[in-house]
């Protein structure tokens, strides 16, 4: 067979299915499979796999990249499984001292992670003076006495000058051959939220290495010669090598590609994105073709964090939810619906069941309807309210993300999308495109690569240059991540002022991305 | 004093708005108590005479103090130069300011002292300067502040009258590093009757308690919750309510240094069809409808999420969100000319002769 122009897969483990795509080089989507996600999540991920491959005969030697959206990171935190232990240390003696690291940590998570905790002298002041230069004996004396499998360090007001953890990051490399997490590379101002973002980063590691390793070992044993990548938490990919380093970004990641997905299917870049599941329903809202981010410190297994997530609502409605005779959910019967629900001669009732008896039936599954047959008027009664508290729940919760703009178009993805009714009271028209099912796969599988700089810089003269240096950063962090540097562009600048300073400054959020590197 | 969940929750209340954010202070204040034990609550009246009484707050942008956090020894380092200058050591420490995170961490001062914590603080709410305190307004004279920071600085100011002790307080907070803990209005017990709202610390953790265990999440069902965490709240604080509705529009503008806003609730269920618009600085401070002010500063208005009852803060404020807008009178101490002079709707700006919010509420 001659060369023909490469492919490119896309892989999403959810909560209740593991979607995967295979897209051509014109992008179009030439094979889509869902599996259940198993428990050991890689089964379900080799599955669907094998599913896309099975499509492609002999031709697997044209897959050039395989991308991988997962929820390995947010479960071990849920489930405190396979974390590992860190060593916590932070820079800012003096200062800080009265809330000493993990204050506030659910006793369990905090058991399950910390090898130790310290604070030395280190830091800044807001205006950029040292508080003190860092105290490296101290910092030698606190890791010589714990028994971690990686460092975490905070230093104050790093974001607007990573150098005093940097410097810890080679101490520690050189003398104790451990993986450091640096909070400037992880999280805004706001210390404890960045610090506790930064710990659970480093407690990833493990797991990072698991999911990698698991994905690399998959590819081998199906001979496929394609560079793999994960997806993070803003839409875009990093390559393996910064996810070992970054593995707190693969959190949030489903959203974040469902909602690129949406964008790239339905061609909207402006859009409030419904994305309908087994048990439950993400909104979200694409501005110019990227997700929304969250204004709010987001809370994980108990712990307030400070990463940039997608702006996400979720509500407890899906294909699965079971309805009763007093309303709906918010339990599902999740994969089970195969076997449980009314259309499939099962017996329980569920949306499925409700939106179907309502005439809304999945794409190309008109006899659907056929099969619930002749139902009790009290049953058909229920179904009928249930499709109006969906309705509702739908209504209120797209006004709630639309912020008031009523024009935009709504995008409906996921497994569950024939749920939704034709019009939304608040968006414009409901758009539903075509391969919708796995939206979040092929997000997946068209994601760019990016790099971001938050941090805070001089209102003053120097200020334009200091913006061309932090433009600058991030397009060599979307670089380091796997982005043709040809063509990277800044795609999100954010200049915010702050008030009661000495010298007047502006906190910065710089976003670059670009299309992965051949 | 030991439940720092429930006195966050009533400071929240009191902030009106403003007031920083109350869980960093929540944190350093569960931690002190843990290390250094519980902080007995006294009253005015258990205190002798010529007790001395050190009013505590931070001070500088809360940006700077949600990253540079305080150092475990700045409350010693105050009270240590307290002593120089007094003679002898302070015997309770106060919150100058009840609403917010200043209302939270004098538990961990006054647990790292090894001091009971008053029953009193200088607002009965929050405030934005360092003038609006019922020290000032009850004429005692703003001679001495003194203020340390995270690098172990001590400064003693002694300025001629309030506004110069504002400007001077701002001055030293810049230089070290826009955040510093400081003390002003030292006094003994004998002074601070009449010049301190007291029982402000109780009624804190008692409008916390009256909203304990709700939760958006369901806790109700659970019967963890009040039935109804938004009437024991009201009935808590003899609160109006102004309406109860959706926000619909969050607009911030900075005026003169400070960044003023407007808030658009539009009422829902029985107040369907009517508008409400919060006149917002730091704090909430009018609030109107169809041209006809409900409530001014200051007495207290808050914003507080009509399911859980949870208070939230102004740069909290999101379009969407289903609210109930709270207000009630303040202390008679703001009442007065001089206090009306200090922290009236005309010291922020706005052109109103004040009302009492009972007034304007009465008749609705």
């Amino acid at each position: 067979m001659a060369d023909l122009p490469e492919l490119g897969i896309g892989i999403d483990v959810g909560g209740t299915n593991t979607d995967a795509v295979m897209l051509d080089a014109q992008g179009r989507v030439i094979a889509k499979a869902k599996r259940p996600t198993t428990p050991e999540v890689t089964e379900g991920l080799r599955a669907a796999l094998d599913a896309v491959l099975a499509e492609l005969g002999d031709a697997q030697h044209r897959v050039t990249r395989v991308m991988l959206g997962t929820t390995h990171a947010t479960n071990a935190i849920l489930e405190r499984r396979n974390l590992g232990r860190v060593a916590v240390l932070r820079l800012g003696a003096p200062a800080t001292t009265s809330v000493p690291p993990l204050s506030g940590w659910p006793d369990d998570l905090r058991k399950a992670v910390s090898a130790g905790e310290t604070i030395v002298a280190g830091g800044h002041y807001v205006d950029g003076r040292e508080i003190r230069p860092p105290d490296l004996g101290a910092i030698r004396r606190f890791l010589d006495g714990v028994d971690a499998d990686a460092v975490a360090v905070t230093s104050v007001f790093s974001p607007a000058g990573g150098e005093h953890e940097r410097l810890v990051e080679e101490l520690v490399r050189a003398e104790y051959g451990l993986p450091v997490s640096l909070s400037h590379e992880i999280g805004s101002l706001g210390l404890l939220e960045r610090e506790n973002a930064t710990v659970l980063n480093a407690a990833l590691y493990g797991v990072a290495a698991h999911v990698t390793g698991a994905l690399v070992a998959a590819l081998a044993e199906r001979d496929l010669r394609a560079r793999p990548y994960l997806a993070q938490n803003d839409g875009t990919l990093m390559t393996l090598e910064h996810a070992a380093r970054l593995p707190v970004s693969t959190i949030g990641s489903g959203p974040a590609n469902s909602l690129r997905g949406a964008a790239y299917l339905s061609g909207v870049t402006d859009a409030i994105v419904v994305d309908v599941g087994g048990t439950s329903t993400d909104l979200g809202v694409l501005a110019g073709g990227f997700p929304r981010e969250s204004a709010a410190a987001v809370e994980i297994g108990g712990v307030l964090t400070n990463f940039r997530m997608p702006d996400i609502l979720a509500i407890a409605l899906g294909g699965g939810t079971v309805v009763r005779e007093q309303g709906i959910g918010p339990d599902s019967v999740g994969y089970r619906i195969v076997r449980e629900a009314l259309v499939f001669g099962g017996s329980t009732a569920t949306m499925t069941d409700a939106a179907v008896a309502a005439g809304r039936t999945p794409p190309g599954e008109p006899g659907w309807r056929a099969r619930l047959g002749d139902m009790s008027e009290g049953i058909a009664d229920m179904l009928e309210r249930a499709v109006a508290v969906a309705d509702e729940m739908v209504i209120d919760a797209v006004d709630r993300m639309a912020l008031g703009k009523s024009d935009r178009p709504l995008v409906a993805v996921g497994g569950g999308a024939f749920v939704l009714p034709e019009r939304v009271p608040g968006a414009g028209p409901v758009i539903r495109p075509q391969h919708a099912e796995v939206a979040n796969a092929v997000g997946a599988a068209i994601a760019l690569a990016s790099g971001r700089v938050d941090t805070i810089l001089p209102a003053g003269d120097s200020r334009s240059e200091a913006i061309e240096k932090a433009k600058e950063e991030a397009a060599a962090r979307a670089v380091a991540a796997g982005a043709d540097p040809s063509a990277v562009e800044i795609v999100d600048l954010l200049e915010v002022p702050l008030s009661y300073l000495s010298e007047p400054a502006v906190r910065v959020h710089v976003k670059a991305a670009g299309p992965l590197a051949r | 004093m030991s439940d720092i969940p429930a006195l966050a929750r009533g400071c929240a209340v009191l902030g009106t708005g403003g007031g920083g954010d109350v869980r960093t202070g929540s944190l350093a204040a569960a931690r002190a108590i843990r290390e250094y034990g519980e902080v007995p609550l006294v009253r005015l009246a258990d205190l002798a005479d010529d007790a001395l009484i050190m009013p505590l707050s931070g001070i500088g942008a809360p940006t700077v103090s949600h990253e540079m956090i305080h150092s475990e020894d700045e409350p010693k380092r105050i009270a240590e130069e307290v002593e120089r200058l007094f003679g002898r050591p302070p015997s309770a420490v106060m919150s100058s300011e009840i609403g917010g995170s200043n209302g939270v961490a004098p538990v961990a001062w006054a647990a790292q002292l090894g001091l009971p914590l008053l029953d009193a603080d200088g607002m009965g709410r929050a405030f934005p300067e360092v003038q609006m305190v019922s020290m000032y307004v009850a004429g005692l004279p703003a001679d001495l502040v003194i203020m340390t920071d995270v690098a172990g600085n001590v400064v003693t100011i002694r300025p001629v009258d309030g506004l110069w002790s504002e400007r001077l307080a701002r001055a030293v907070c810049v230089a070290a590093g826009s955040s510093a803990l400081m003390a002003d209005y030292v006094l003994p017990a004998a002074r601070a009757r009449g010049a301190v709202i007291e029982g402000t610390v109780t009624r804190a953790l008692e409008i916390g308690r009256a909203t304990e265990g709700a939760s958006p999440t369901g806790a109700q069902a659970a019967g963890r919750s009040p039935a109804d965490p938004l009437g024991a709240l009201r009935d808590r604080l003899g609160a109006a309510r102004l309406i109860t509705g959706k926000l619909t529009d969050v607009e911030r503008r900075t005026m003169g240094g400070f960044v003023r806003g407007t808030a658009t609730i539009e009422g829902t269920g029985h107040d369907r069809g009517r508008t409400l618009t919060l006149e917002l600085q730091n704090e909430n401070l009018v609030a109107v409808e169809n041209g006809r002010v409900l409530a001014m500063v200051p007495d207290l208005i808050t914003v507080v999420d009509t399911e859980t009852a949870g208070a939230i803060q102004t740069e909290g404020l999101r379009y969407g969100q289903r609210v109930t807008v709270l207000a009630w009178p303040c202390d008679p101490l703001w009442r007065t000319s001089k206090g009306l002079e200090t922290a009236g709707p005309r010291a922020f700006g706005y052109e109103l002769d004040y009302v009492p919010v009972e007034e304007l509420t009465a008749h609705g």
